[in-house]
């Protein structure tokens, strides 16, 4: 028996070694699995450290994520119409999406850029472009609605575009694609030295935010790619990269390859404020459309500008300058200090840095190399600070953080890159999943970056996530960079097409949020401010409702005397003044979506009834217990018919 | 006791009660202030949210203004005035009779608020959309607790004086403490 029993505790004492030995292996795994795990892990009911707005490119519209757990808030619609919530469909919105060539429901958006004040983040808007049809956004960021948006003329491929000033005097957006100035017919082949690339600055209101279109330089017929600004002593310059400045029309992948160096050009534009100031420049006939919604009518409009003040370079002397760069720069980026400018030459190995302070003494020392349409190009090597021997290849864009660290993506070897600033030596490299673009860190294009994060976004997924069929959305890395290496923390699918992005610490913007519209407040035309106003109104064969809304019913939500032929517009005030409690508004058959009204918002939608009948319409949005009950008729008759408008609600 | 008598006018600015309801889709409560004169939001749109929830249920609107609004500031402004002459020429017997009265005045005053939350919480729309009933088969009420927690439904109703009612209740302490004070100096003096 006692020896049985020995025996017994002799095994559980083997058992317990090995599960222990396991127990301990496992831990030191998950010790290193469970790190990563636990700095992008946010609790439930926790929130995020920073916001981040990623440009959603193609799909037109942009995201709000939060870092680091990379949970996608919101797709915040801008250039794109937005069935989800009415957005480009509704009366109030569709002002929005006006332009010269009429209304253009989509657009390619690119490069969102947050407001700033003495270089720092301030957190009060966001800029974006469309770079499509061009344009640039405002979007406020109480609300994270868009608020304006302002065609770009004379400009093709709004591309170098929507970055700010530090102050945010102006918001610039330079063109990709030269074209004639102004647009005229002629032969394509024709293009060299009959093109124009023009640079957009756009005053920005310091109050409103409202833009307003302030000069536009008229440059030579480059493709203007990527653009930042000056800031600390190199504010009042912008600096833009360009390519093909061989100015080939066609073929271009080998034709705008060919010279050894592009250029980046420098722009004081501070300068040219007070060339135009004192009456400088020319006006120039055209026809661009500015949209703007306000918040009290809840309604944007439209309105057309027939007039561009235009600046030719030859006539400011010592405003331009071009600064030569290798090998088709792309991503153009200036450090917190304005200091450096770095010009990432997309077929080179290595990242090129001018210098500001050796900039301004070559254009004091005249040290010019050559000149390009009258605008001097300095001299490479007395304005060269250095260059980052990479060991990558195809280097894009690049952010800082506040330690003097630069942080490069390599979109063809597949990497981010991190080195130092004045000594260009490399520190550190982290593979991306797959081909990178675009890479941000909170406050990362400002004087204060919040160097904890960077977020990588990729142009290639294939095997990152479980395969949706051959379309998938592109993929983002989160990288913890507060350490001396970087560590690779998390994968998260993106929307649509992200290129660069801008983030911010979670509190510049969460406590100003905005929760409801007050009704109160509401000013829009057609507004039912209490349910009593609640009624419908015929002018000819426009019928206009008045309707209201509240947990859980429409008032009125029986309406007859609707005929065939009618225009209704359903013009539908959400009562409710509670955070988070919107309603929905569907009406069948309607030929455009449904709307999505906010808390003492009011949203149009346009339905024209073709059937006869009676014809139902109802609340979208899950509002309360009763919200199936959330929903009515109405009767239509025929065109012919002398049914008087009548409405109610219960008895 | 002229203290005691001018602690009540403090009603006119802070609170007497706050009833508070917590549910899950509420982080933030719902509140309601009672002021002697007034109901009023904890947060902006509270009254007209409990009023929105409470529809379901068939009970009525908590009321713009109700009776009580203007009888309660000017019993406290007369009974303040008594406390004032009290104070400055009755002697301490006058003291607890002012306390006195104002126990039974405040008694009063709960009781009515009493009153008042039982028909706000039982006076139900006999076509309310979701009627519940007790276990013994009775129609469930609705009734804020009058002092304390109370779980009903969904919600958690919490009811506690404020302010303006530890003002009321000092300045009768104050009173009382009159009145002791000044039987003792009556005594000392003899």
């Amino acid at each position: 028996m006692k020896h049985i029993l020995t025996r017994f505790f002799g095994i559980t004492f083997a058992v317990l070694l090995i599960t222990g030995c396991n127990n301990s292996n496992s831990q030191s795994n998950g010790a290193l699995g469970s790190s990563a795990a636990e700095k992008v892990y946010v609790a439930p009911g926790e929130q995020d450290d920073f916001y981040a707005f990623l440009s959603g490119g193609y799909s037109g519209n942009l995201t709000v994520y939060g870092l680091p757990s990379g949970r996608m808030f919101k797709e915040i619609p801008v250039f794109s119409q937005f069935p989800t919530s009415g957005y480009g469909y509704s009366e109030e919105t569709k002002p929005l999406l006006n332009t010269s060539f009429g209304f253009v429901p989509w657009d390619d958006l690119h490069h969102p850029d947050i407001s700033q004040t003495n270089g720092e983040l301030d957190g009060r808007w966001i800029f974006v472009n469309g770079n499509n049809t061009p344009r640039i956004a405002r979007i406020d960021l109480s609300t994270f609605e868009t608020s304006e948006i302002i065609e770009v003329p004379n400009c093709a491929g709004n591309h170098s575009s929507s970055y700010v000033t530090e102050n945010t005097e102006y918001v610039v957006a330079g063109t990709r694609f030269a074209v004639p100035v102004p647009q005229r017919d002629m032969s394509i082949k024709d293009k060299k030295g009959n093109f124009k690339g023009a640079l957009t600055f756009y005053k920005v209101d310091p109050e409103t935010g409202r833009m307003s279109l302030a000069f536009q330089v008229l440059m030579p017929g480059f493709d203007y790619d990527k653009a930042h600004p000056g800031r600390g002593n190199s504010h009042g310059w912008f600096f833009f990269t360009t390519y093909n400045t061989e100015e080939a029309n066609t073929l271009l992948e080998v034709n705008a390859s060919q010279n050894d160096k592009d250029f980046i050009a420098a722009v004081n534009w501070k300068k040219i404020e007070e060339f135009v100031a004192n009456g400088g420049g020319t006006k120039m006939p055209t026809s661009y459309m500015h949209n703007v919604y306000d918040e009290e009518t809840h309604t944007a409009t439209s309105t057309t500008i027939n007039e561009v003040l235009t600046v030719d370079p030859a006539d400011v002397a010592g405003a331009i300058y071009f600064l030569p760069t290798p090998k088709s720069p792309h991503g153009c980026d200036v450090d917190p200090s304005g200091e450096y400018i770095v010009g990432s030459g997309k077929l080179s190995a290595d990242v090129t840095v001018h210098s500001f302070t050796k900039m301004m003494d070559a254009i004091e020392n005249e040290k010019f190399s050559a000149d390009a349409y009258g605008i001097p190009v300095l001299d490479f090597e007395a304005i060269n600070a250095g260059s980052v021997k990479s060991g990558g290849l195809g280097p894009l864009h690049t952010e800082f953080d506040a330690n003097g660290n630069a942080y490069t993506t390599f979109f063809i070897s597949s990497e981010v890159v991190k080195w130092k600033l004045g000594t260009w030596e490399v520190l550190d490299r982290k593979p991306t999943f797959y081909s990178v673009g675009h890479l941000m860190i909170p406050g990362g294009n400002s004087r204060k970056p919040f160097g904890k994060y960077v977020v990588a976004m990729n142009k290639i997924t294939k095997d990152r996530y479980l395969p949706t069929g051959p379309e998938l959305e592109h993929s983002a890395q989160l990288y913890d960079i507060s350490g001396e290496k970087m560590e690779l923390l998390s994968d998260f699918p993106t929307h649509g097409e992200p290129h660069y992005a801008a983030g911010c610490p979670a509190e510049l913007l969460a406590p100003k949020s905005t929760k409801i519209y007050k009704l109160e407040e509401n000013k829009h035309k057609y507004v039912t401010p209490t349910p009593g106003d609640a009624r419908v109104e015929r002018n000819g064969n426009e019928v206009h409702v008045y309707m209201a809304m509240i947990r859980s019913h429409f008032t009125p939500d029986n309406i007859e005397g609707i005929k065939v032929g009618d225009k209704v517009f359903f013009h539908i005030t959400n009562h409710e003044q509670d955070f988070d409690v919107p309603h929905g508004f569907a009406m069948i058959g309607a030929n455009n979506s449904e709307v999505l009204i906010m808390p003492g918002q009011t949203k149009t939608l346009t339905w024209e009834p073709k059937r006869v009948g009676v014809w139902p319409f109802y609340c979208t949005d899950f509002c309360s217990a009763l919200h199936q009950e959330m929903q009515g008729y109405i009767r239509v008759s025929p065109s012919n018919s002398n049914i008087e408008l009548s409405w109610s609600l219960g008895e | 006791m002229i203290i005691g008598a001018l602690l009540p006018l403090a009603l006119f600015l802070f609170p007497l009660w706050k009833i508070t309801l917590e549910a899950p889709q509420y982080p933030t409560p719902l509140g309601m202030y009672i002021y002697i004169n007034d109901f009023a939001d904890a947060n902006p749109h509270d009254i007209k949210n409990i009023n929105i929830m409470n529809h379901y249920v068939g009970m009525k609107y908590i009321p713009e203004a109700i009776p009580e609004f203007k009888i309660f500031p000017i019993g406290i402004i007369i009974t303040s005035i008594i406390g004032l002459i009290i104070g400055i020429w009755g002697n301490h017997k006058w003291f607890l009779a002012w306390f006195i009265m104002m126990v039974a005045l405040s008694c009063a005053g709960l009781y009515d608020f009493y009153l008042w939350e039982h028909d706000y919480g039982n006076d139900l729309d006999p076509k309310a959309i979701m009627k519940f009933t007790n276990p013994d088969g009775t129609i469930m009420g609705f009734q804020p607790p009058l002092f304390g927690s109370k779980d009903i439904l969904n919600f958690t109703a919490h009811s506690y004086p404020q302010l303006g009612a530890y003002f009321l209740g000092l300045g009768m302490l104050a009173s009382f403490l009159a009145y002791f004070k000044g039987k003792k100096e009556r005594k000392i003096e003899q």
